[in-house]
């Protein structure tokens, strides 16, 4: 993977450009509806400062809490297991699972059924469970339609906003045995209903994630609106919950705040459809709770990026990102993708995704729509700094800055260079400086007229 | 008041115009205006592609060239926003604190220094506005869609009381136009992409003049324009103030 990944993926998406209308059009409608379920709460601006600093407060006192969530959720009957990465927590998934192996049911593979988690999506459970010889099933919609597809989610909150209607009715029809040319969303919602409740019914183990744990109370809250997580965890024997560590809040009145910010961001919807908590497994049952770190404490260390970890997945930042609505969740090649994940992926591999904190004109409306507060387009300049001090960047792209820097600290060097580039602006022929393999500029713009008289040289004549 | 102007690199280079009109736009508002001769840019491009520590000496050049100055005005909320956040990176010196406080993007210092709400311009064309996003999100010069359903800022107040003028109602507001520095080549598509819906939104809601506060999105902007020879000028917001017509 180099550094020009990001360029090189929207490039190709762009190819298509009936499709990429439609997945800005598509994505710009979801900001709209968020607009209008934002402008009507006069204290909407006030709630943010507050679930910022809510946030802020709790990455300060980040042991404590953790320690107090898992103390209380122990005195609750919960089982609680702490992974320092993705292969810690894998493993402890499997083995949870492994032992919840119902008598009698030896001979057939064990079945999970999993909600929505950016997690256990973040540590590629599905495929190393999968190896290990168990069922797993993922029950939100768009998951499932991924699942089918083996791709990873575009999107964190909608993970086949990628996919048309169309799109979905081939994948049914071959997966589900849905008419060939089935597009009407109503009948290929219904086929994925009648087809999950026969895995609800079946399964062994329910995996959730978690959207927030709360330290006083031991307990956690999984927001949805298909109601898949509920009728996972409640019919099967074992539930297991996976959070990153940054989920905790203190205390379950500072809850409403989150809930309130969380739909209306992410859909614009006042609430999800389910918001359901967990504090205790019901009698006869199991619940385990599976804490992880995989670099959160590595990032919650770098000063200039450490607030990035008070992101409550809303996905907003990729609904009013005009790159991402043009380029796709898959161009950004990391789990989460957008804004959010452009200032998350450097530091995970800070070579691989080098070009993230790039694919931005850093406008600022991602910083200006978080829920949270989080200043990503300003880490955004920060990570390419560091992207840069780590020569991460090409070698034409370094020297050139360097030559750039050098001629603008030097006013007469800058004044002649101006003047012959002008010049040779001027006397070139249009096709060598609109060659498009030459200068990207010219594949859809023209080139301003090189003027005679730079400002300059018009106020030595004029004004001197 | 000493006022000091700073015309950016590329203005200076490719768009003496927008140089001229807001040099004369100030004289007019009675402004002793002074242009250092030595001044070059702000050192953006380095930095916004990764390259912050080369733009020191063009900081410190910077800095030399305008601390004498009691303001410091530039068309350019691009470069005024890099100054005031991203010189925090060279020794504060009280040139360099005074530097960051002390420039100002052109409209803001109408509107805000020199108290001026209404400039007695005829200008009896549909005028569509880009906001650019340094200016808008980064100095706050105008309301922002993310936070509220209003539509107002500095620019759109001074257009508004100029005569015969009709402003285009966009379907985004406030959306960036894809120029974004180096990012205008390093991601040409979605650069070009976010260009071209752009001007579409110009022209299904009848622009016929471009403006806005930032030449280097209206350089992007008129590249797209001329490509397609769409029927739209582009002007900056200082050469309408000035009273040039299109």
């Amino acid at each position: 993977m180099n550094h020009q990944n990001h360029p090189e993926l929207a490039e190709a998406f762009n190819k298509d450009f009936e499709r990429t209308t439609w997945h800005d059009e598509t994505l710009w409608f979801v900001r709209q509806k968020r607009d209008k379920a934002v402008y009507p709460i006069p204290e909407f601006q006030d709630l943010r400062t507050l679930a910022s600093e809510i946030k802020d407060h709790t990455l300060s006192n980040l042991d404590n809490y953790l320690l107090q969530f898992e103390e209380n959720a122990r005195k609750n009957g919960v089982h609680v297991h702490w992974a320092a990465d993705a292969t810690e927590h894998n493993q402890i998934v499997m083995d949870i699972i492994k032992k919840s192996r119902p008598v009698g049911a030896e001979e057939r593979n064990i079945r999970l059924v999993k909600s929505k988690s950016m997690l256990t999506e973040e540590c590629h459970l599905n495929a190393f469970l999968q190896k290990n010889n168990i069922d797993v099933v993922d029950t939100d919609l768009g998951e499932r339609i991924i699942q089918f597809r083996d791709e990873p989610p575009s999107h964190i909150v909608m993970p086949a906003i990628h996919l048309k209607k169309e799109d979905v009715g081939e994948t049914f029809h071959e997966h589900l045995g849905t008419t060939k040319g089935e597009k009407d969303p109503q009948v290929l919602t219904e086929a994925a209903r009648q087809h999950l409740r026969e895995k609800f019914v079946a399964a062994d183990v329910a995996l959730t994630g978690v959207n927030f744990a709360i330290a006083e109370t031991g307990s956690f809250v999984v927001c949805t609106n298909e109601g898949n997580a509920d009728l996972g965890v409640n019919l099967a024997k074992v539930h297991i919950a996976c959070m990153g560590i940054e989920k905790i809040i203190p205390k379950l009145h500072h809850l409403s705040v989150y809930t309130r910010l969380l739909a209306r961001s992410a859909t614009g919807q006042p609430i999800t459809s389910y918001t359901s908590h967990f504090t205790k497994p019901a009698e006869g049952k199991e619940m385990h709770i599976v804490i992880v770190d995989n670099g959160r404490t590595q990032q919650l260390g770098r000063a200039d990026f450490r607030n990035s970890l008070k992101c409550i997945r809303c996905g907003a930042c990729m609904n009013t990102c005009p790159v991402y609505r043009r380029s796709g969740g898959h161009s950004y090649d990391f789990t989460v993708p957008g804004p959010i994940g452009a200032i998350l992926s450097p530091n995970i591999d800070l070579h691989k995704y080098s070009s993230l904190p790039f694919a931005s004109t850093l406008c600022g409306s991602c910083t200006d729509v978080c829920p949270v507060k989080i200043d990503i387009h300003v880490q955004l300049y920060k990570w390419r700094q560091i992207v840069g001090n780590n020569n991460e960047l090409s070698t034409s792209k370094k020297w050139g800055m360097k030559g750039l820097a050098k001629v603008l600290s030097m006013p007469k060097v800058y004044d002649l260079s101006g003047k012959l580039a002008r010049g040779a602006l001027r006397i070139l022929p249009h096709g060598m400086t609109h060659n498009q393999s030459m200068n990207p500029w010219a594949k859809a713009r023209e080139l301003p007229d090189a003027p005679k008289q730079s400002f300059k040289e018009w106020y030595e004549d004029n004004r001197k | 008041m000493k006022v000091g102007l700073f015309i950016p690199c590329y203005v200076d280079q490719f768009y003496p115009n927008v140089g001229v009109a807001t040099l004369q736009l100030l004289e007019k508002l009675g402004v002793e205006v002074v242009f250092p001769m030595k001044q070059t840019c702000c050192g953006q491009p380095m930095a916004n592609g990764g390259c912050e520590q080369d733009s020191k000496g063009v900081y410190e050049h910077f800095v030399d060239t305008f601390a004498e100055f009691d303001y410091i005005v530039t068309p350019s909320g691009s470069c005024t926003y890099h100054i005031k956040k991203h010189y925090d990176i060279i020794e504060q010196t009280p040139a360099v604190q005074k530097v960051r406080k002390s420039v100002y993007e052109l409209v803001d210092f109408i509107e805000n220094v020199l108290k001026i709400e209404e400039i007695p311009v005829d200008f009896p064309h549909k005028v569509g506005l880009h906001l650019s996003c340094h200016g808008q999100r980064g100095l706050r010069q105008a309301n922002a869609s993310e936070i509220t359903g209003v539509r107002d800022g500095q620019i759109s107040k001074l257009l508004r009381k100029l005569k015969g003028i009709e402003l285009t109602e966009l379907d985004r507001n406030d959306e960036c136009c894809g120029f974004g520095g180096m990012f205008c080549v390093t991601e040409e598509a979605v650069s070009a992409r976010m260009g071209n819906d752009r001007i579409a939104d110009h022209l299904r809601n009848g622009t016929k003049v471009l403006t806005g506060g930032d030449v280097s999105c209206l350089m992007h902007l008129e590249g797209i324009v001329k490509r397609q020879k769409a029927p739209i000028k582009v002007m900056h917001i200082a050469e309408i103030l000035n009273g040039n017509q299109p």
